[in-house]
C-alpha cells in the first residue's frame, strides 16, 4: 500500500491525533482532518530548523537505528536519545502504524516505507519553508546546523556547489559546519564568501596558532522589536574524525569557557533577549555544554542524527533538540520573547512526508538542472538487493556489510573495516542499486581503499579507541561516529567498560586473534592522504559481478549480559541478548 | 611590556619534546647554554623529573595555576597548552618559575618558564608533544620557594577516525 497526500488527510481526519509531534501545542490542526502542517502562530519570533541532510536533494528512505545504546556509567541508559523502537514510541506517546512512528522508529521498517513513502527532499522541504515564511515574514529565520554539502555523488561531482545553491533558494539565514570542511580550506572560503547566501558562523574554530577566531562567532538579528542572538558551534572533532589535512591552519574544539564569553557578550554588550546556538556538537555534547555554560535558551542540535524532537530537552534551562537527518525533519520553535528573556514557546517536529506535501517547483527544476549532467551516471543499475540494506546503527549496517564483503572480495583480505559514519541511506528489498546509492554510502573526498597489514594487537586497540569515541562516560569525549563496521571479525563487547577493556575474545575467522600475528585487513577513508582505488569503484564493481545481494550474516558483536534490556537495543536477539 | 624586553628578561628553557616556538629547539639543542638545567629535561620517570626540578614529588594543588589543555589532541605532535598564573608579580611576591610536565612523555618535564616581577604576569602558551593519552600538569613557584599545582589535566591521543 502507498498512501498519496488524499489517502493522508483521510486517515489523519479518522484518526483523530492531535497534530504532528506536537505536544506544547494540543490545539494544533488535524483532528479535524485539516491539514497538519497547519500552525497557528504564536508569539513573536520563530525559528526554522534543518540540519545534517547530507546533500540528499531527492527524498530518500531512512530508517531509524535499532540500536543506540546508552549505558549507565553515560547516564544515558534510557534518556532520549538513547531510545529506540519501542521504548522511542513510548517515550514520545506516539502508536506504531501512524506517520509519526514510522518517522521515530524502525520497527517493521520495510512495510510501513511502502505504506508512507519517502522522507526528505528539497523541494519538499521548501514548500514548507516558503508556506511558513508566507505566513510568518520576517519573523521567521532558516538556520542549518551543517552536514549539508557531503553524501551524495552530485555534491561530491561539483565539489558542494549544487547544495549551495539549494541553500541559496531555501534563503536559509545561518550555516555551520563538519563535513563542509573536507573539500579544505580553501574551497570552504571560497563558497562562503563567494556563493553562499547564508551566513555561517562558528565560535569554536581558530586559527593555528595564533588562535584568532576564523569565522564571526555569532550575528545578532532584530526581529519585531527583540534582539535574537544566534552563536555559531562548528563540529568541534573536525580534525580527528576526519583528516586534519583538509583544515591544516584552523583548530577547533567545544571551547565551553569561550562560549559562555560570547553568550555573555551576546547580553551584556548586545542585550540579546534570547540565545540560541546552532550547534554541531552532537546531541550528549549539547547536553554537557549545557550544563556548564549558563543563559542559553535554545540549542538547536545536529550531528549525532537523533530524534530528540518531539519534546525539547532540558538542561539548565536550556532547550535543547537535535534535528535527525537526510531533510527527515524540520523543526519549528515559535518563540514569545519579551525584554531580556523568553517568555514562552510552542515547539513542532514536522516529518517532511514527500507523498505529503507536494514539491516546490522551483527547487524542483534547479533538482533537475543540476543532476541533469550526470544523470545517465547515477542512473546505472548495478545490483537487486533482497534485504533491506541500511547504515545507521552502533554497529554493522546491512549496508556497511556489502561493503565489508565487497572488500574482503576483491582485495583478498581476511578481514575488513569500514567507517562507523551515522550517514547513508535506506533501501528497500527488492530495490535495485544504482551507482547513485553507492555513492549515497561512500562520497567522500578521501575515499581510498588500502590494504593493511594488522598485528592482533593494533587491531584491537583500532576498535578499542573507536568504541571509547561512542562509549566514552565523559560527553565531551563522545565524537559522534558509530562503532567501526568489521568484516569477519568477532568479538564480545562490553560498552559500559573503559578503554583497553570494551573488546574480549576477539576473532578473526572464528579464531583467537594472536597479538603479535599479523592480518591483512582492507578499510577505506584513512585520516593520512594514501593511495588507492576509490571505494564506490570497488563496490560497485563488486555489486555488477554480484547482481543479486543480500545479506544472512552481521559481524555484529556478542554483547555482555549487562546490555541486558538496554532502551537503546530493539533486537536484542541480534547480539546475543 | 614589549616583547623585546620580555624575552631579554625571561630565561627560556625548554626539552625537545617541546614544539611551537622556533626559539625553543634551538635552545634546547644547544647542549652547551650556560645553565641549561641538562639533568631535569633528561630524567624519565616523572617523580624523577620533579624531584630534578623543584625538589619534591608531591605539591598542593592550587586554584590560582589556570592549566588549559584541550581534552582530546588534535595533533599528537603540538598540543597547545597554556598556563596561567593568578598571583601578585610585585617585587617582593612574584612567581619565579613554572614548570610543566607530562607524565609518560620520554622526558616528562616539557618545559620550565622563568619570571620576574617585570613579566608582569607568569602566562605563556606553547605547542608540547605528546604520544599518548596522558596526563599533564603545571607547578608554579614562587621567588619564596612556595609550590602550587595545577589541578592535571587528561588529554587524550586518539587514532580518530569515523566521525558521525
Amino acid at each position: 500500500m502507498n498512501l498519496s497526500r488524499r489517502d493522508f488527510m483521510a486517515i489523519l481526519g479518522v484518526a483523530g491525533a492531535s497534530g504532528f509531534l506536537a505536544p506544547g501545542a494540543v490545539a494544533a490542526s488535524w483532528g479535524s482532518g485539516k491539514d497538519p502542517y497547519e500552525i497557528q502562530p504564536y508569539g513573536n519570533v520563530t525559528l526554522l530548523h534543518i540540519t545534517d541532510t547530507h546533500a540528499q536533494l531527492l527524498p530518500v528512505w531512512w530508517r531509524e537505528p535499532g540500536t543506540n545504546i546508552g549505558t549507565h556509567q553515560q547516564h544515558e541508559w534510557g534518556v532520549t536519545p538513547h531510545i529506540v523502537g519501542k521504548w522511542k514510541l513510548d517515550y514520545y506517546g506516539i502508536k506504531a502504524d501512524t506517520p509519526e512512528g514510522y518517522a521515530l522508529s524502525c520497527l517493521d521498517f520495510d512495510a510501513m516505507a511502502h505504506k508512507y513513502g519517502k522522507i526528505g527532499g528539497y523541494a519538499h522541504i521548501a514548500t514548507l519553508v516558503k508556506r511558513y515564511r508566507e505566513q510568518l515574514g520576517s519573523r521567521a529565520i532558516l538556520l542549518d546546523g551543517g552536514d549539508a554539502w557531503q553524501g551524495s555523488a552530485t555534491s561530491l561531482w561539483t565539489k558542494a556547489e549544487d547544495m549551495v545553491g539549494a541553500q541559496n533558494l531555501l534563503k536559509e539565514d545561518y550555516f555551520v559546519g563538519h563535513w563542509e570542511f573536507t573539500y579544505g580550506a580553501d574551497r570552504v572560503e571560497y563558497l562562503l564568501k563567494h556563493k553562499l547566501q547564508a551566513k555561517f558562523l562558528s565560535q569554536n574554530v581558530f586559527t593555528i596558532p595564533w588562535d584568532e577566531p576564523v569565522f564571526d562567532p555569532y550575528d545578532i538579528r532584530e526581529i519585531n522589536g527583540r534582539k535574537v542572538a544566534i552563536i555559531g558551534q562548528s563540529f568541534p572533532f573536525t580534525p580527528i574524525a576526519n583528516p586534519a589535512y583538509f583544515i591544516p591552519k584552523w583548530s577547533f574544539g567545544i571551547h565551553p569557557q569561550h562560549m559562555q564569553k560570547m553568550v555573555d557578550e551576546c547580553r551584556e554588550k548586545h542585550h540579546a533577549d534570547v540565545v540560541v546556538v546552532l550547534s554541531h556538537n552532537g546531541a550528549d555534547v549539547d547536553k554537557k555544554m549545557a550544563s556548564q555554560v549558563n543563559g542559553i535558551d535554545i540549542i538547536l542540535g545536529g550531528h549525532t542524527h537523533e530524534i530528540m524532537g518531539p519534546k525539547p530537552v532540558m538542561v539548565n534551562k536550556t532547550l535543547i533538540i537535535n534535528t535527525s537527518t537526510n531533510g527527515k525533519f524540520l523543526a519549528r520553535f515559535d518563540l514569545d520573547v519579551g525584554k531580556g528573556r523568553l517568555k514562552g514557546f510552542r515547539f513542532y517536529y514536522l516529518p517532511i512526508l514527500s507523498n505529503m506535501i507536494p514539491a516546490d517547483p522551483e527547487m524542483s527544476a534547479y533538482i533537475e538542472k543540476v543532476r541533469a549532467p550526470y544523470a545517465e551516471k547515477l542512473a546505472e543499475p548495478l545490483a537487486v538487493t533482497e534485504s533491506l540494506l541500511y547504515r545507521r546503527d552502533n554497529f554493522n549496517g546491512t549496508f556497511d556489510q556489502l561493503i565489508c564483503n565487497a572488500l574482503r572480495e576483491e582485495l583478498d583480505c581476511e578481514a575488513a573495516f569500514s567507517p562507523g559514519f551515522r550517514w547513508g541511506y535506506t533501501k528497500l528489498p527488492g530495490e535495485t542499486i544504482t551507482m547513485e546509492d553507492v555513492m549515497g554510502q561512500t562520497a567522500i573526498t578521501y575515499p581510498e581503499v588500502t590494504v593493511t597489514e594488522y598485528t592482533g594487537a593494533e587491531l584491537k586497540n583500532v576498535m578499542e579507541q573507536v568504541a571509547d569515541n561512542l562509549f566514552n562516560p565523559d560527553p565531551y569525549y563522545i565524537q559522534g561516529g558509530d562503532m567501526i563496521r568489521v568484516g569477519n571479525i568477532q568479538y564480545t563487547f562490553n560498552p559500559a567498560e573503559t578503554i583497553n577493556k570494551r573488546i574480549t575474545d576477539l576473532r578473526v575467522g572464528g579464531k583467537m586473534v594472536h597479538p603479535s600475528k599479523k592480518y591483512k585487513v582492507a578499510g577505506w577513508a584513512a585520516m593520512q592522504k594514501v593511495e588507492g582505488t576509490p571505494v564506490w569503484d570497488i563496490f560497485s564493481k563488486w555489486l555488477k559481478d554480484k547482481k543479486t545481494v543480500r545479506v544472512d550474516h552481521r559481524d555484529n558483536p556478542v554483547l555482555t549480559k549487562n546490555m541486558k534490556g538496554n532502551p537503546g537495543i530493539a533486537y536484542p536477539q541480534e547480539y546475543d541478548l | 611590556m614589549e616583547r623585546r624586553k620580555f624575552l631579554k628578561q625571561s630565561v627560556l628553557v625548554s626539552a625537545l619534546v617541546s614544539t611551537g616556538s622556533a626559539l625553543l629547539p634551538s635552545l634546547a639543542r644547544a647542549a652547551n647554554v650556560p645553565g641549561w638545567p641538562a639533568k631535569e629535561f633528561d630524567a624519565k620517570v616523572l617523580d624523577q623529573a620533579m624531584h630534578d626540578s623543584i625538589g619534591t614529588t608531591t605539591v598542593p594543588e592550587s586554584a590560582a595555576v589556570h592549566l588549559t589543555a584541550p581534552t582530546i589532541a588534535e595533533n599528537g605532535a603540538a598540543v597547545p597548552v597554556t598556563v596561567d598564573v593568578d598571583h601578585p608579580m610585585t617585587a617582593d611576591n612574584y612567581i619565579d618559575a613554572v614548570f610543566l610536565y607530562v607524565d609518560h612523555n620520554p622526558t616528562p618535564l616539557a618545559s620550565a618558564f622563568f619570571f620576574s616581577p617585570e613579566n608582569g604576569r607568569a602566562y605563556f602558551q606553547q605547542r608540547i608533544k605528546m604520544a599518548k593519552t596522558d596526563m599533564v600538569r603545571a607547578v608554579a613557584r614562587t621567588n619564596k620557594g612556595e609550590l602550587m599545582g595545577s589541578k592535571p589535566q587528561e588529554v587524550k591521543v586518539t587514532i580518530g577516525g569515523c566521525g558521525g
